[in-house]
């Protein structure tokens, strides 16, 4: 079977919810105590399964939250139409077990030393594995540049608001709100575009690092506009997540 | 080893005592209408929608949109089972028998294969699709059937497993010899009966 | 159903192929084109998994759970490179 055939490898083991926070209405990150988690690279992901009395299981994977050398947490959207994520969201708190098996990803994983300028292009909950990586970033010491495009519906659905505006100096985050913006806001407003990426994105003659993360729909249109502003196709990674 | 339950989860449920003998063995009854795809949603326009029956390379029969509506239909309420182990009760279908469509092509095939924009096929006995046990549907609980769940129309039938009931359809190709379609060419049944649990060849 | 891509089975290949694949290369063996598997575009519980090229959307690989065994079919794949010679 195939999962003797690597145990020790990538093994399903139970963790520990140590606290379930509130980010936004819909986001909750879930902080995890795991008993043999053997360190992670920022931009991976775990995969949770659960069990109901009845036996029947279901599986999902969440991007990490956290850098390496924080506890390892994990940051969920509720979908309405979900069945792992009202659960996580909703009915989990501090003191359940959760099963996971990671870390997971070989692909859509950055370190200090692959260098940059990064551009990070975010969509809704796709921030997450990109807070990863700025998380990495500013615990390693590291000052390679990085822009960060965060795009969301409106400003009480920014996830990890405060943090994200703390960033001086090496990191500039830029945030659009496609469905209604404040009174007052400064920031872009509509979807990130052709132009909006024009004015942020690093130029293709810097050679940036670029990763994608959000709904399916969002992430094939950002590659699209990136791949048209020159960025060639093996610098830009993407990662699509269920929705729209 | 068996993985700790988790608390309070629940999603699909267990049959109730009076929906016992509706539901197949090793099944959860769900509310919803789940969405399932081996590809990407086709988008046939209807002028250029045909609906074909085929025979060694021939076509014997077929009905562009407006023919194909022009034909009776009827309105049929079923249960429907999927491999993944979610039923859905009480579906509410309009579409023409199959039997109608094959009715109008001279044959004495044993089998068909249906086939799919995108694709798909999936093969099925022919006594399996007539005697009012199959239709091509292109309406659902009212309305034109939705594109993610297969319209402008697809396969239905309900007494085997969902994976049969082909969506996108465009046609039936009559053959001699039962051949595995998509699925089962990846080791799903051949036949596919819920109430057996034939899931998997070898089942 | 959404089409993903290859980082969402970044589990499952781990336990089929025993190792992190979602940087390995593929061919497809209907177009000629080459991506990592992290960047196809991935049908889960379709009821399978189905993997297909961005290129052309032909199939590349099909991965059933028949019975507790993975049974994968590699067949619309003219290549598959970890790059660690295996």
């Amino acid at each position: 079977m195939a999962t003797a055939a690597v145990r020790g490898r990538l093994t399903w083991q139970t963790a520990t919810v140590t606290s379930v926070m509130r980010e936004t209405d819909a986001v909750r990150t879930i902080e995890l105590e795991v008993p043999d988690w053997p360190g992670h690279h920022a931009g991976q992901h775990l995969d949770v399964r659960l069990t109901a009395e009845d036996g029947y299981t279901a599986e999902r994977s969440y991007s990490i939250a956290t850098a390496d050398d924080e506890p390892v947490a994990i940051t969920v959207e509720r979908l309405d139409d979900g069945e792992v994520s009202p659960y996580l969201t909703e009915e989990l708190h501090a003191g359940d077990q959760l099963e996971l098996r990671g870390p997971i990803g070989g692909w859509f994983v950055w370190d200090t030393s692959d260098g940059g300028p990064l551009l990070l292009v975010a969509g809704g909950s796709g921030v997450v594995p990109l807070r990863a990586i700025l998380r990495h970033r500013q615990r390693a010491g590291s000052d390679v540049p990085a822009r960060l495009l965060y795009s969301s519906r409106t400003l009480a659905e920014v996830i990890y608001h405060s943090e994200l505006d703390q960033y001086r100096g090496g990191v500039a985050v830029s945030y659009t709100l496609t469905r209604s913006q404040p009174p007052g806001w400064t920031g872009y407003s509509g979807r990130v575009d052709a132009a909006l990426l024009a004015k942020i994105a690093w130029p293709a003659s810097e050679h940036p690092l670029v990763f994608v993360c959000g709904p399916t729909s969002f992430v094939e249109a950002v590659a699209g506009n990136l791949v048209a502003l020159g960025y060639p196709a093996g610098r830009v990674k993407t990662e699509r997540f269920g929705g729209a | 080893m068996s993985p700790p339950v988790s608390r309070g989860f629940r999603h699909f449920r267990r049959p109730t005592a009076g929906e016992q003998d509706r539901v197949p063995p090793g099944q959860y009854v769900a509310q919803g209408f789940p969405v399932l795809s081996a590809g990407p949603t086709p988008h046939t326009p209807l002028p250029e929608w045909t609906f074909s029956i085929r025979q060694a390379g021939e076509t014997l029969k077929s009905w562009t949109w407006d023919e194909f509506q022009a034909l009776p239909a009827q309105d049929v309420t079923v249960d429907i089972h999927c491999v993944t182990r979610w039923t859905k009760l009480d579906t509410m279908w309009r579409g023409v028998p199959v039997d109608t469509l094959l009715g109008q092509a001279e044959h004495d095939a044993p089998y068909v294969m249906a086939f799919s924009d995108g694709g798909y096929t999936t093969n099925l006995p022919v006594q399996d699709v007539t005697n009012s046990q199959a239709w091509v549907a292109f309406g659902y609980d009212g309305q034109p059937l939705a594109a993610e769940h297969g319209g402008p129309a697809r396969l239905l039938v309900p007494h085997l497993y969902f994976w049969k009931s082909a969506k996108w359809v465009r046609g039936l190709e009559l053959l001699d010899h039962n051949q595995p379609g998509f699925w089962e060419s990846y080791g799903y049944h051949i036949y596919g009966d819920p109430w057996r649990q034939q899931r998997y060849a070898g089942d | 159903m959404v089409a993903l891509d290859g980082n969402s089975i970044g589990g499952l290949l781990i336990e089929v192929f025993g190792t992190e694949m979602t940087a390995a290369q593929t061919v497809c063996a209907t177009c000629g084109a080459a991506a990592p598997v992290a960047e196809t575009v991935v049908y889960l519980r379709a009821p399978g998994t189905v993997v297909r090229c961005r290129t052309c959307g032909s199939v590349l690989m099909v991965i059933a759970q028949i019975r507790g065994v993975h049974c994968v079919d590699l067949g619309g794949m003219a290549a598959l490179d970890t790059g660690q010679g295996g």
